[in-house]
């Protein structure tokens, strides 16, 4: 096994661990947020995982079964959408996120220098989850503020004219705060 | 909260009301509170303006505004002060109760906070003195710093839904006459003209028709559908509904990408404020129009840019493109005649409805009517949104507005078209930009994103760089687009990475043939661009990697090495200090050293060297 895959071993039992108690409360949850498309249409099924992603952080399975139950979908269609975007997860969430914007101009002034950094630094690939829980480090696309480039975005702050320096020591104090809920 | 607008009649008084309310004597602080301003801190400027005002005697005179994208993002956090015109850039919190004390109550000016142009050293005041906007011809993004994009009245005190009144007034086939005749081209991309769209969709049998807007910018680097959505989503709403009319469509959607909320927010916003005042919904200003709009979020997937990918994801689909041999037109969403045009193409029919088309075809070029959106980034000193007609010279943009270079550095390249477009080089900066030249010059207009790059940044890495990204957002459903981008990128890692030979080029070459030959749709045909026409122009960066094992830009960390300019070091040690792998030593105020063995490459000590002691190799 390698490393990579140990580590997504372990990340898999501690999620298995941490995963909020029981699917009693993932439901209904779930329901709340379901009754917001009372016409059941499955046009807005991406609407719906983005609203069941805001609740829960991830897409937990219960809540996926749910919602094709309650739009008449087959299951498979479901998980596929939930799959098939970059922007839903299937597996529970670190506390904190790290986002390095790879947009081109942001690439052009050194973002992949960033990325690496805190991979250096965490331990924790890029779309990864760190095992304990503690950290997602992501990948953005463009967030359309490439004057103040290269930039990264912590628990939702941006931060532009980022170094690889500065966003060591951004990150390590990241992970001693709270996480926001 | 006004009543419903019974009539285009009612619409006008209304108009007239706010008019006679908002005396000409009121002063206006805006905010630019855009994407680049608000990752600037400008939400916490806004917020200090505001307490700022209250306590100055509340908002009776003064009335303070947060506005969309301005344009400016290099100067962010922006502030306008209207009717005077001022701009003020780079504005903190510390700098709020001056502003407001010495300028909005006294009428002094705060001269640290004017833009200062580096040629001439001379202050400006005003917008128009400002060589950024003195470049531009701003026809969609003009009203962004006037209006808060959250209020409806706002848009309508100047001059908004006039347009509508006036199309519903002229009848639906003389709007799509007019639409046609502007020579109005899909600013997505593919400049398709958007009045023959129109017409197939308006000719199209089906009882039930859809309008689509297409709000997934996707493009990395590109952000001027994000600006007009957030700073002026009414003026797409117009669009859109006049859209309808023309073509008698009853039911709409907008498509905005999931990384934009904010956007997503206002439009949802606009949307309620335009029905609650009739302008959507039943028998809109008492005509026979009937037509509502909701919003769908993107799932971050940058293939459902693509039509027929949006229509699967309409419909909770993966969003997976099909082949078009039909077209959306005939059969699109749910199996129904729908038509999908650009953000920024919608924001264009307004003003075409309003103005007219002989005056539309007036700006731009002969084969490109209008002005067009430009987000310039990268190695520019003006970072922020270009609007200019059609036809401008990419020397006009990146050296005219962009104000060229910074740093003193040669200027290399611009990117134009997103991961589908290509990189032109110095010698083709005095290209007109419109959608036809810049095809044949082997790029494209794509969406309008445009990022320059200067001797720094490496062709071979860029290339790479987009392959990465398009590999990644490849649907999968093509063989060639799906495995075939994954190969050209590792064949590019080989270059990169000192593995590469004149063989491997070819082999670049063939594959980027064959992707582009057997893909189905628009991402894996042109997803080679990048690769194809930085082998075009610099085709001698490719060699020297291959031949000499030499990154020229210093870009492609296995072929370069750090060193220190035994010249310049005084031993201050901080290089010493900061290197994560220790790989520097050397006493204080000696010469440092570094042991390549241990040094892997990240650049922290150039970064932090105060004496450009740390050289690349």
């Amino acid at each position: 096994m390698s490393e990579r895959e140990a580590s997504s071993e372990a990340r898999r039992a501690a999620a298995m661990e941490r995963r909020p108690s029981g699917a009693l409360l993932d439901i209904s949850a779930t329901l709340t947020i379901l009754e917001r498309y009372p016409e059941q249409d499955p046009g807005e099924l991406v609407n719906i995982l983005h609203d069941l992603q805001a609740e829960f952080r991830y897409l937990p399975e219960a809540a996926l079964r749910e919602t094709a139950a309650y739009l008449g979908l087959p299951r498979a269609q479901v998980y596929g959408v939930a799959t098939f975007y970059h922007g839903f997860h299937i597996e529970p969430r670190g506390e904190h996120t790290c986002t390095v914007c790879m947009g081109t101009a942001c690439h052009v002034r050194g973002a992949p220098r960033l990325l690496e950094q805190v991979e250096r630094d965490t331990g924790v690939a890029a779309g990864a989850t760190a095992a304990d829980l503690s950290l997602n480090v992501e990948e953005v696309s463009c967030v359309g503020a490439c004057a103040i480039g290269p930039l990264v975005i912590l628990d939702g702050d941006t931060h532009g004219h980022m170094t690889p320096d500065n966003l060591s020591r951004l990150v390590t104090k990241l992970l001693e705060k709270e996480g926001p809920e | 909260m006004t009543a419903r607008l019974a009539d285009p009649g009612a619409l006008a008084r209304h108009r007239e009301a706010l008019a006679a309310v908002r005396s000409s004597e009121r002063s206006v602080v805006a905010v630019c509170v855009g994407t680049g301003c608000r990752a600037n801190g400008a939400i916490d400027v806004y917020q200090a303006l505001r307490a700022e005002v209250e306590a100055h005697g509340g908002a009776r005179d003064v009335e303070s505004r947060a506005t969309g994208c301005q344009g400016f993002c290099q100067g962010g956090p922006l502030l306008l002060l209207f009717p005077e015109g001022i701009v003020y850039q780079h504005v903190r919190v510390k700098d709020v109760p001056e502003i407001v004390e010495k300028t909005v109550l006294g009428g002094e000016l705060v001269e640290r906070l004017l833009y200062v142009d580096p040629p001439t050293d001379l202050q400006c005041r005003r917008e128009e003195e400002i060589p950024f906007y003195r470049h531009q011809q701003r026809t969609l993004l003009r009203d962004n710093g006037l209006l808060d994009p959250n209020s409806i009245d706002d848009y309508i005190a100047l001059g908004g839904y006039s347009a509508l009144a006036k199309s519903l007034d002229m009848g639906s086939d003389a709007v799509l006459e007019e639409v046609k005749r502007s020579g109005l081209r899909g600013r997505g991309g593919a400049g398709f003209p958007t009045g023959r769209k129109w017409e197939a969709c308006r000719k199209a049998e089906g009882e039930l028709k859809y309008v689509v807007c297409n709000a997934d910018e996707g493009d990395p680097g590109a952000f001027m559908d994000d600006a007009l959505l957030e700073g002026n989503p009414h003026s797409v709403l117009e669009g859109m509904i006049i859209g309808a009319f023309a073509m008698g469509a009853r039911e709409g959607h907008v498509y905005v990408r999931q990384e934009y909320p904010v956007a997503v927010e206002r439009i949802t916003h606009a949307i309620e404020e335009a029905r609650a005042l009739g302008l959507l919904g039943e028998a809109i200003l008492g005509s026979e129009l009937s037509f509502d709009l909701r919003v769908s979020r993107g799932g971050g997937a940058f293939v459902c840019g693509e039509a027929s990918a949006m229509m699967a994801s309409l419909e909770g689909r993966r969003g997976v493109p099909r082949r078009r041999l039909i077209h959306l037109s005939d059969k699109g969403l749910w199996g129904r005649p729908t038509n999908l045009n650009n953000v920024e193409t919608w924001a264009n029919v307004p003003h075409i409805a309003l103005k007219g088309a002989d005056w539309y075809r007036s700006v731009g070029t002969e084969g490109s009517a209008g002005t067009k959106i430009f987000s310039l980034v990268g190695k520019v000193n003006n970072t922020g949104l270009v609007e200019v007609p059609m036809g401008t010279t990419l020397r006009d943009i990146v050296f005219g507005a962009g104000g060229g270079v910074p740093g003193g550095k040669a200027f290399k390249a611009v990117q134009t078209g997103g991961p589908s477009g290509g990189c032109l080089p110095a010698d083709k900066l005095d290209v007109p930009v419109d959608f036809d030249t810049l095809v044949a010059e082997g790029s494209m207009m794509g969406s309008g994103g445009m990022i320059v790059m200067d001797e720094d940044t490496c062709m071979v890495d860029v290339a790479k760089y987009f392959l990465r990204f398009l590999a990644s957002e490849s649907c999968g459903n093509c063989t060639s687009c799906r495995d075939g981008l994954a190969i050209l990128h590792d064949l590019l890692g080989d270059i990169t990475e000192g593995r590469g030979t004149r063989t491997t080029i070819a082999l670049v070459e063939e594959l980027a043939d064959t992707v582009e030959a057997t893909s189905l749709c628009a991402l894996g045909t042109s997803a080679v661009n990048p690769v194809l026409s930085t082998l075009r122009y610099f085709r001698e960066e490719y060699l020297a990697h291959v031949d000499d094992k030499r990154c020229p830009a210093a870009v492609c960390k296995a072929l370069i090495t750090f060193g220190i300019d035994a010249e310049r070091c005084n031993g201050c040690t901080l290089c010493a200090l900061r290197c994560p792998q220790h790989a520097i030593t050397g006493e204080k105020k000696q010469l440092h050293a570094i042991d390549q063995e241990l040094c892997i490459k990240c650049g922290i000590c150039k970064d932090v060297c105060n004496r450009d002691a740390v050289l690349v190799h």
